[in-house]
């Protein structure tokens, strides 16, 4: 089977729903002569044409705001948010129109919009371009939350993001762009809401989601070395969270580690700390622990965003405090 | 579209002498259908029977009728916190929207979003909007949904002189400015952004003006006259449907009311409301149509009676409907289930 890049397997999905649905359309900065800040809508504009990816000024809040309205008119739009932090510029759009439109005009209309939110740390981009902003929208009902890690799923999952009839935070490691791996060609989706587990284990769980996999797989490994098992469970999306797949593996391990990229406090791993500890206090044998970023915003200096970003190490230190 | 003509706002009825003569008698109606909804939903709300809040568009309806007569059923519109003049002038049934007041389950948003998220989207109505300007972006979208379905539906977006102050109208404006999209963007200058007079948040004189800077046309309507209101927006409706893009009219209008029901107004000066009562948009219109001719006073009786009992049957209606059931709450939120 082929292998593809993170980048060409978005591309490719990106590809296959525009040819399938003429409503699905692409919105963004930098989209006509580039293709994407990062180029993951490379070749789009040549396909479609400019109708149908459409190349914006600087205007975060005017792009997100159209596709909200676009969508509620029945169009699809995918939005590229060139960088996720640049979605604070459109919180109001996301959070008061998208989120709410749906629910609070009691069901007359829905928004099936998509936002590509390359996110994360990579090569000192520093505090306005190295965000982890997924636990901000968690927070906010009537979105739902995709985080791919491999180049599989993130082409599966954009598919049924893009099919889904409500908003859809697609958030896509900008450290993953490059990463190969194997992408059959006959058409597929992987559905929202279905954790993998990328390596079985019976001494504990590391939880975990997009870029901080493979760390956690590279603890998992160096754990091993010393006779631990850890079982790594990839959730591929936190809204809908699989929390029949999280249930089985702390009923099978009975210790948790959750790991995010985002900084710890107020993330994801609390909520899913707090689920856990409500549901399966007496599956525990350990408290619930999380690992994350400091709480500081993200350094420029290479040693300072090393020392503040969470690594395999702390995962594995994690993990050393439970058994 | 000369940019020059945006130099100077000029006024719209000069330019509209082409134009088919304005449903009048339908724009009267209208403005008694709307007056009528928002004066009994006055009385309700200080009755005790309204939860919430209301803001009330008494003193504006030349606005909404004028704008929406001029507009097709499938045009879209967004609508702003003072929304119930839109609504009506777009089409919705009044007796939904009433039920929405009363938080009934039979209201047009089952209950979940009341006088400030009032919405009909089977006439285009894409929804009152508690946040202020949050509908101007929206309207932008609706026209890229309109295009790329090849359609020729033109949206225009209500604002007021308070969110003509807001970011996110200006890169609306920008935005269907530089890809020449076929919005309205009408702004309801009533004098007052809540308890701020226009002249306190605004170092010009007419919000017009600043269409220039977006490449658009800009006009000032007088916005306590339908007929011009109709005039402007049919004229301009035309053009931006033909492919000319988007334009800014400004109607400069008068908040009869407070802020909300129950504002004490302390920052009108004494006798401003009063001053401006001969402007009632209402009785300017009645008054020509019955010097004209057009018009009898037993068929501006009949018209009132109609308005009164339509209203009448919609607070029965919405009375006499059932609260939602509490787990209701849950529903409407996801098109399909997370969970599913």
């Amino acid at each position: 089977m082929p292998e593809l890049t993170f980048t060409e397997a978005t591309l490719a999905a990106m590809r296959e729903e525009m040819r399938r649905d003429p409503l699905v359309f692409v919105i963004g900065e930098d989209m006509a002569l580039q293709g994407g800040v990062f180029g993951q809508f490379k070749g789009l504009p040549e396909e479609f044409g400019v109708g149908r990816v459409l190349d914006t000024p600087i205007s975060e809040t005017s792009i997100v705001g159209a596709a909200v309205g676009a969508a509620l008119c029945g169009a699809r739009p995918v939005v590229d948010m060139h960088f996720a932090d640049f979605i604070t510029c459109a919180m109001d759009e996301v959070v008061s129109q998208a989120a709410k439109a749906r629910y609070m005009f009691g069901g007359q209309c829905s928004v099936p919009m998509v936002l590509r939110m390359p996110d994360g740390a990579i090569n000192s981009a520093a505090a306005h371009h190295s965000g982890s902003m997924e636990a901000w929208m968690l927070h906010t009902p009537g979105v739902k939350l995709v985080v791919p890690s491999n180049p599989y799923d993130a082409k599966g999952l954009l598919k049924s993001a893009i099919r889904d009839d409500d908003p859809v935070l697609y958030y896509e490691h900008k450290a993953l762009f490059k990463v190969k791996g194997v992408v059959p060609d006959e058409e597929y989706v992987v559905p929202m809401g279905r954790a993998a587990i990328r390596r079985q284990g019976r001494d504990v769980t590391i939880i975990s989601y997009s870029l901080m996999v493979e760390r956690c797989l590279a603890a998992a490994e160096a754990l091993a070395a010393d006779g631990l098992e850890a079982e790594v469970l990839d959730l591929r999306s936190l809204r809908p969270l699989d929390w029949d797949a999280v249930a089985a593996s702390v009923r099978k391990t009975h210790r948790v580690v959750v790991a995010h990229e985002a900084c710890r406090t107020g993330g994801v791993g609390a909520e899913i700390a707090a689920q856990i500890g409500e549901e399966f206090f007496d599956h525990l044998d350990a408290p619930v622990t999380r690992v994350g970023a400091k709480d500081v915003p993200i350094p420029f200096s290479p040693p300072l965003e090393k020392f503040v970003l969470p690594s395999p190490a702390d995962v594995v230190a994690a993990v050393r405090r439970l058994v | 579209m000369a940019v020059t003509e945006t130099r100077s706002p000029t006024h719209a009825t000069e330019q509209a002498d082409h134009l088919q003569l304005a449903p009048r008698r339908e724009l009267l109606r209208t403005m008694l259908r709307i007056r009528r909804f928002e004066e009994r939903a006055e009385e309700l709300y200080l009755g005790g029977e309204l939860p919430g809040f209301i803001h009330l568009s008494i003193g504006q309806e030349a606005c909404a009728a004028g704008a929406c007569l001029a507009l097709r059923r499938d045009d879209y519109i967004t609508s702003t916190h003072r929304g119930h003049g839109h609504c009506i002038a777009k089409g919705a049934p009044t007796e939904r929207m009433m039920a929405e007041l009363f938080a009934k389950a039979t209201g047009s948003c089952k209950g979940k979003g009341g006088s400030m998220h009032i919405a009909d989207f089977s006439v285009g109505m894409l929804g009152a909007n508690g946040v202020v300007g949050g509908g101007a972006n929206l309207a932008v979208g609706a026209t890229i949904a309109a295009r790329l379905r090849g359609t020729d539906q033109i949206a225009l977006c209500f604002f007021g002189d308070g969110a003509a102050n807001r970011g996110p109208v200006h890169e609306a404006c920008n935005l269907a400015a530089v890809w020449k999209l076929p919005v309205i963007f009408f702004c309801e200058n009533n004098q007052y952004a809540s308890t701020t007079a226009a002249g306190a948040a605004l170092a010009i004189e007419d919000i017009a003006d600043r269409a220039a800077g977006y490449g658009m046309p800009g006009l000032i309507v007088d916005g306590n006259d339908a007929v011009a209101v109709y005039d402007a927006v049919s004229t301009w409706a035309a053009h931006a449907r033909a492919g000319g893009g988007p334009v800014l009219i400004e109607a400069k209008t008068y908040r009869m009311r407070g802020h909300y029901v129950g504002d004490p107004q302390l920052y009108r000066p004494a006798g401003e409301v009063e001053a401006r009562r001969e402007r009632d948009p209402i009785t300017r219109l009645e008054w020509a149509l019955l010097d004209d001719g057009a018009i009898s006073a037993d068929d501006v009786d009949h018209l009132r009676r109609e308005a009164a009992d339509e209203i009448e049957a919609a607070v029965r209606f919405a009375r006499e409907s059932p609260l939602p059931r509490p787990e209701e709450a849950l529903d409407d939120l996801y098109a399909t289930l997370p969970d599913a």
